[in-house]
Parts: structure tokens; sequence; C-alpha cells
């Protein structure tokens, strides 16, 4: 579809995939100082896919928006360097705190303002792995959405989208405006690119340039701003962001230790092979 | 996330070598296109930065992407059907992660939608990507030909080949035929000019033609009627979209299998001068060559880069008799040899890149406006010292390549006789680099002139001039005294007055004088990275043992006893 606009909602995370023993805090929240910050792995999916878009049809525009501290200007370069036109840093004091509800409200209200006509986000975050607030972005601006898609592209005004199950894969049909979440399993996000890496390399929010000796960063250069909204820009209900809109409550952490009960030996034998997996088979392991 | 950039602290040591300054500010011409060109660099310190940051893209790339699928792409290697190529799936994923990613055309200037960078970088994506799969990187490295078309073509060429580049056209260069390799004069495919379709119209067969059914092409051809020499040889750009050009076979190679080299069939297809007719061999030509041996010289630090790597893990991995194998003198004697001449022959192939720069960049400052006096110097200087540099790299890292990926495979065992390890791969990618692009003995030809004509010995006595710290001046005592006994011998073999016995020792001499040029590059490092004294420490004995090898078989060696070693 020519002309249309998409916002890929994208998170910068801990980097989890690689966690040593003081990745949690005793209270149970991620030690986020220890662990490297990331552009969450299933959004650049979901930004590939918007990219894609862009390519296929004319005119279309992807705008990235993330929530976040300041450093998460960040994931809106890293997206800037792959082909993204501009994007949006939700960044105030007031969103500190935020679980899945608070969140999705920000998000939704932030959508709103830009005023889309197709959202993509990734499945899951990998620090949280809820997979709850592109469902909620879309429950709150009341579009429908479709989830775990892989692939998708438009026929006529409508988008084709294939979804990976846990049994095989499902091709369905939505209408815009659309929330849709992205599966691991869609094509890996490309790489940076050059040109556009040294052309946004210093594209700075507001905060960061009074951080920072912004000066130097310009140096006669045409500045590239980064859009950075706060509570009052997107209209937020202070109650229902932060701590005091999240009821979300971690009540206990256990420490799991995943232990393997018995070992097996096997041959490679063909008759070994074999009876592995049919055992595997019979549990549901594979198959 | 692995990163082939990243994780070798070397490559950036050479990228911030001190005389990039100079190199930087020549190629961007004091950084004028900063408001033209959004992503034009505004100084020194943006620049560099530039550099690193998309060097660190095509090192992701190549640990992620390239080398995970250099095994499948050595297996499935390219088809021809129809006569046309096929590439294996992964050099199609290779190409397309590469050309996304904008690195395809580096060195190009802006306005032909390249990055203009200089040969520095370029050069180290080189290295990358050949450490990554060394077949991928012919393919990738064949932007070259683009700089032929910068320098020789004219304006309208340019326009319609360059930007093609950077949007991912694949590119060859047609030059050799089934009775023209090393001797490219006898070139037989015929360039005639068709009045009617007014365009010039090629025929003939071209053999060994790397990536041979590219989108643009560079085609030597005889376009001069009754002429037998070189001289009758102009260069052409043939674009495969007009057709006449067929695919009759693709070799069925040792190693480099990812790379097609093919047998092409040239029936009336149609083809741009470029330049001037008559200048093809002689000057067009001549140039791409050294642009193409820097690049071999570049991929064989690349495959020596990637086997001392395996080599290095197998011997920490490899258990025998209660311990790793690297813990046995035999072992490791051999894993710290083949790292130092990597380090060795990479500071030989960063230091012949800095002469190519300066000397191209004055070359397009040329172009604009007269040089001075001391402008002009300092090109001659370059194109002099590039000259002499660029077969000697090509001739040291080739051969030293193939020694090192020997190694590799015997610290390996048994094991690495077996196709399961990536070091059988890079075994046999190793042993082309001594012998495409000119075999060893043809850069000898070549590196001889700047041994007879003092052109070695008047740089190796500018490094001797360098200051060094007060604990390394013994090694550079060692170094003078070798280069004297290197004069000395070059004098007594030149008075003999006998050119084939100085065709018969020009290996050794060559060899002499590059011992002594690396070691001399090491020692320099060492006064910038503290980390390359332990390399100068181990190279230098080496280089003086090798070294006194040759001058007493030279020294002692008498006229007649050629005639010994004569076959007919």
């Amino acid at each position: 579809m020519n002309g249309i606009k998409i916002v890929v909602l994208a998170k910068q995370v801990p980097d989890t995939r690689n966690v040593g023993p003081d990745a949690m805090k005793a209270d149970g929240t991620v030690n986020r100082s220890v662990l490297p910050a990331i552009f969450n792995p299933e959004d650049l999916n979901a930004l590939e896919q918007a990219l894609r878009i862009k390519e296929r049809y004319e005119g279309v525009t992807v705008t990235l928006l993330t929530m976040g501290p300041v450093r998460a200007a960040e994931i809106i370069r890293e997206g800037l360097y792959r082909g993204a036109d501009d994007g949006v840093l939700l960044t105030d004091r007031a969103f500190a705190g935020s679980d899945t509800l608070a969140t999705s409200y920000a998000l939704a209200l932030a959508v709103r303002k830009l005023s889309p006509d197709l959202v993509i986000g990734g499945r899951q975050a990998i620090d949280g792995d809820t997979a709850q607030v592109g469902p909620q972005v879309a429950e709150k601006l009341g579009w429908p959405q479709v989830t775990y898609a892989e692939e998708m592209h438009f026929e006529g005004d409508r988008l084709i989208i294939r979804r990976r199950l846990e049994r095989g894969v499902e091709t369905v049909s939505a209408p815009l405006p659309l929330v849709v979440t992205v599966n691991g399993t869609a094509p890996a996000c490309r790489y940076r690119n050059a040109r556009l890496v040294m052309k946004y390399k210093y594209a700075r929010t507001e905060t960061e340039l009074q951080a920072e000796n912004a000066d130097y960063i310009a140096a006669g250069r045409p500045l590239i701003k980064i859009t950075e909204w706060g509570v009052d820009a997107i209209g937020a209900d202070p109650d229902q962001l932060g701590l005091s809109g999240s009821p979300t409550k971690v009540k206990e952490i256990e420490n799991v230790i995943l232990q393997s009960k018995e070992s097996k030996r096997l041959t490679s034998s063909d008759s070994d092979i074999e009876s592995l997996v049919r055992e595997l088979l019979e549990n549901h392991t594979i198959g | 996330m692995a990163n082939f950039y990243t994780d070798n602290r070397d490559l950036r040591f050479h990228l911030t070598h001190p005389a990039m300054e100079k190199i930087v500010r020549l190629k961007e011409m004091d950084y004028r296109e900063k408001d033209q060109y959004d992503y034009a660099p505004h100084d020194f310190e943006d620049a560099m930065d530039n550099y690193e940051r998309v060097l660190e893209i095509i090192g992701a790339i190549c640990a992620e992407v390239i080398a995970p699928n250099a095994e499948d792409v050595d297996h499935e290697g390219p088809t021809v059907t129809d006569g046309h190529v096929t590439y294996a799936r992964g050099t199609r994923e290779n190409h397309e992660a590469l050309t996304r990613a904008g690195v395809i055309g580096m060195n190009f200037p802006r306005r032909y939608e390249g990055l203009n960078f200089p040969m520095v970088p370029y050069v180290m994506a080189a290295e990358l990507v050949s450490r990554a799969d060394a077949g991928f990187a012919n393919i990738w490295g064949l932007q070259d030909c683009g700089e032929t078309i910068l320098e020789f073509g004219s304006e309208e060429i340019r326009e319609e080949f360059l930007p093609r580049f950077n949007r991912g056209a694949t590119a060859a260069m047609d030059l050799t035929e089934p009775d023209a390799g090393s001797d490219l004069q006898a070139v037989q495919l015929k360039a005639h000019y068709d009045e009617t379709r007014g365009a010039w119209l090629l025929n003939g067969v071209k053999r060994f033609i790397t990536n041979g059914d590219a989108e643009i092409s560079l085609v030597l051809a005889r376009s001069e009627e009754g002429t037998a020499d070189g001289r009758g040889l102009s260069l052409f750009v043939y674009d495969r979209a007009d057709g006449g050009v067929l695919v009759r076979r693709i070799e069925n190679k040792m190693g480099i299998k990812g790379s097609p080299t093919c047998e092409l069939v040239f029936r009336n297809a149609p083809a741009k001068l470029v330049g001037e007719r008559r200048l093809g061999l002689i000057k067009y030509v001549m140039s791409l060559m050294n642009g193409a041996r820097l690049g071999v010289a570049a991929q064989a630090v690349g495959i020596a880069q990637a086997a001392w790597e395996e080599a290095a893990r197998y011997a920490s991995e490899r258990k025998q008799f209660g311990k790793t194998i690297n813990n046995f003198p035999a072992v490791y004697e051999m894993l710290t040899l083949m790292r130092v001449r990597l380090q060795a022959m990479r500071s030989l192939l960063y230091e012949t890149a800095r002469f190519v720069d300066t000397y191209k960049a004055w070359a397009f400052i040329s172009a604009e406006r007269p040089l001075t006096k001391e402008e002009r110097e300092d090109m001659k200087n370059s194109t002099r010292l590039a000259d002499i540099y660029t077969p000697m790299v090509k001739l040291i890292s080739s051969e030293w390549c193939n020694r090192i990926a020997y190694d590799a495979v015997q610290i390996h065992g048994g094991a690495g006789f077996i196709r399961d390890f990536p070091v059988e791969r890079l075994y046999r990618d190793a042993r082309i680099t001594s012998i495409y692009e000119g075999t060893s003995q043809l850069q000898v030809v070549a590196a001889i002139r700047g041994v007879t004509t003092g052109g070695c010995l008047t740089q190796i006595r500018e490094y001797e001039k360098a200051p060094v710290r007060p604990e390394m001046e013994h090694l550079k005592k060692e170094l003078i005294s070798l280069t004297n006994e290197y004069e000395k011998i070059v004098a007594q073999v030149i008075a003999a007055g006998n050119n084939e016995l100085t065709d018969f020792h020009a290996r050794r001499l060559v060899e002499m004088a590059a011992n002594i040029i690396m070691g001399y590059l090491l020692l320099h490092d060492a006064q910038r990275d503290q980390a390359f004294s332990q390399a100068v420490e181990i190279f230098l004995p080496q280089a003086v043992t090798e070294n006194r090898m040759r001058l007493e078989f030279i020294a002692t060696f008498e006229e007649k006893e050629l005639g010994l070693y004569k076959v007919n």
C-alpha cells in the first residue's frame, strides 16, 4: 500500500542472553547497570518488516517509537542507521517503573499523536518476556491486532500476514489500522548502512544535546534532532503512569536450578539414534 | 556479537597510523564536501570515526553472515545454466548484506555514490572479507574495476557505470585467454567498430575470468587490426544487459570455489571504449593489475589470519600426553612464528596501502590544479614506492599465507586433512594467492627493479633515520648491519653485468629487501605500541638467519654454475 505511515515499537533492553550471577537484584528486578543495553531482538525483526514494506511500496514512512531513559535514544539512532525515517523517544521521570499496562497506555497515546496506519512491534522483550505490550496497545487504540507475524504484504488495502504458530503457520488478512507483533523466526534485521551511519551518528535528542558538548557535535553540520516527548506532549494522566499506574507487583523470587536427573549414553549406531528419535517423538520433545 | 574488525586490535592500530592525517586530508581535499553531502566528514576525527564505524559494520557482516556461509558456499559453488552463472545461496546472501550496508564502491567519489574512503580502510575491509571467505572476497573486491573506470573512463562512462556499484552491481576484468595468461600481449579477442550500430563489437574467447558473468566487465581486446603486441590492445566496458557474452563453462578449482572462474564466448558483444585506443594494456591494465595485486595481498593476509586463528584454537583445545598441544615447543614455535609473520606482512600491506593512497590522492588533485614542486615530488616518490611495494607485498603475503595455512593444517594433525575442519578449505584457498594476478615469479620481475635501481635501499635508509627507544637500539643496529650486507651483495650481483644472473638471484634479493623493510616496520610499530615489541624481537633473528642464508648462497655462487641449473 503506497503512502502509508508505519510506527515501529522498539525497546532498549538489558542483554539477558548472557547473564552472570549479578544480573538480578535482591528485590527481583533486573540489574540493568551490569548488562549491556541492546535493541530488543524481536523489535529488530519488526523493524525489518517495516523497512521491507517501505522498500516495496511508494511513499511509505517508518517512524521508530521507544520509551525509556535518555540513553534509549540509541535505539532511535540504530533505527535511522538501518533506514527508518525518524523516531520519537518517550522519556520522562513520570514513566519510570511502568509495568506493561502503564507502558502501553503511554505508547498508545504517542501512537495516537503520530496517527500511523500500521504499528509493528516485536512479539516480546527479552527482559520481561510478557508479550503484553503490543496487544495492550492495540486494545487501547481499539485497533485489530495480529500476533506472531513472520511475513507480510499487501493485497489491495488489506495486509496479508503469515503467523508462526506452535504447530504450523496460519495466513490471515487484516484491514488497517492495525497492530502487528513479529516473531523472532521472521527474517533478521538488515545491518546498518554505511552512509546512514555517517549521516545520523550525531542525531541527538534535546536532553542529550544539553548533557553533551553540543558545539562539538554540531561542528558546523546541520543538527539532526530526535524528537523527545514527555508526559505533557502526549497528554497523559500521571496517575496511570509509572509505579502508581502499574498494578504489577513482584511477590516472590525463586531461584530455579535446572538439573538433569538422568543421563544416557548413545553410540552413533543407527539403532541407538532411532531409539532416541522414537523416545523424543513419544514425549513430544520433537514432532 | 562477533565482529572481525573489533576482535583484532592490530587493525585499529594500522588504521590510526600517524600518516593517516595527511592521507585523509588529501583524499577529502581539506574536507570540502562537508556541506555538500550529509555523510561527508567535517574533519580528520570525523573521517576516522566514519572509517571505524563502517569497518565495524563490515566486521559484523563478515563474522555473522559471510564466515558462517563459507563452508556451504565451498561445497555448493556456483553453477551455469543457459550461459549464465547462478551463485551459491550463501554467496547471494553475502552480496545482498554488503550491498544493503552500502559498502560497495567504497573509494569512489561521492558524486558517483561512493563513500570516498582512502585505500587503507578499503584494503582493511578486503582483509576482513577474505578472512571470512576468500572466494567471496573476489566477488566483492572486483569493485576495483570501478577505480579503472574512474581513472581512465570518460565522464559519460563514469556516470553510466560507477553509481551502479553502490547499488550492488557485480564486476569482472576480462583479461586472460587460452593463449594469453602471464603474457597478455598475446590477447586475441577482437574489437571492431561497427558504423551501423555505432558501437564497438567484441568477438572471441576469454578464459580464467573471475566472476565472468558480472553485470559490468572490463575487457581487454585487440582493436588495431594487423597488430601483434600490447600496443594494439584497448580496454572496453561491457554491460551484461546488452547481451552477447555467454559462459561456456566454469572451472572446477582446488579452492576459492565460491568464486566462479569462467570461460566466456563473445559474439558481437557491444562495448564502450575506456580511455584511448592502444593504451589498454600498456597503461590501463597495468594500473588495474596494481590494484588487484594489492587486493590479493589483502586476501592473503585475511586467509592467514583465519588459518592462524583456527590453529591457535585447535592447539589450545587438543590434548595429548595429558596437556594441550600448545604447551609443546614444536607446536608453540610454529604458532608464534605464524602470528609474527602475519603481523609483519600486515604491516607491509598497510605501508603499501599508504603509498598508494598518497599518490592516488595527488593524481586526483593534479587533475584540478597544478601541483607545487614539493607536491609533485611527493607524488613521484609515493608512486615509485607504491610500484616497488605492491609486487613485494603480493609476493611476500601470498607466499607466507601458504606457509601459515600449511602449518595450520600441520597443527591440526590428521584432523586437518579431513573436511570437517575449516582449515582444510583455508589451505586450498591459500594456494591461488601466489598464482593469480601475476605469479610470485612475475612479482619478483616487477619488484627486482626496486632492488637494482636502489629504490628499496633509499627507503630503508629513510626508515633508519627514525628514532627508536633506547632499549631497542640493538635491534636497529642489527637492521643496519643487515642493510649493509644487502647493499654489498646487490652491488656484487649488478657488477657481474649478467642479466640472467640477476634474474636467477632476483627472488633472493627481493626477499632480503622485504625482510629488512618488514623488520623496520615492526620496529616502528613497536615504538607506537609496546605490544609489537615481542613481534620485532622474534621477527628479527628470523630475518637475520634467512638473509644470511641467501647472502651466503649468492656470495659463493659463480656465474658458470648457472649452467648446472639449466633444463635445456
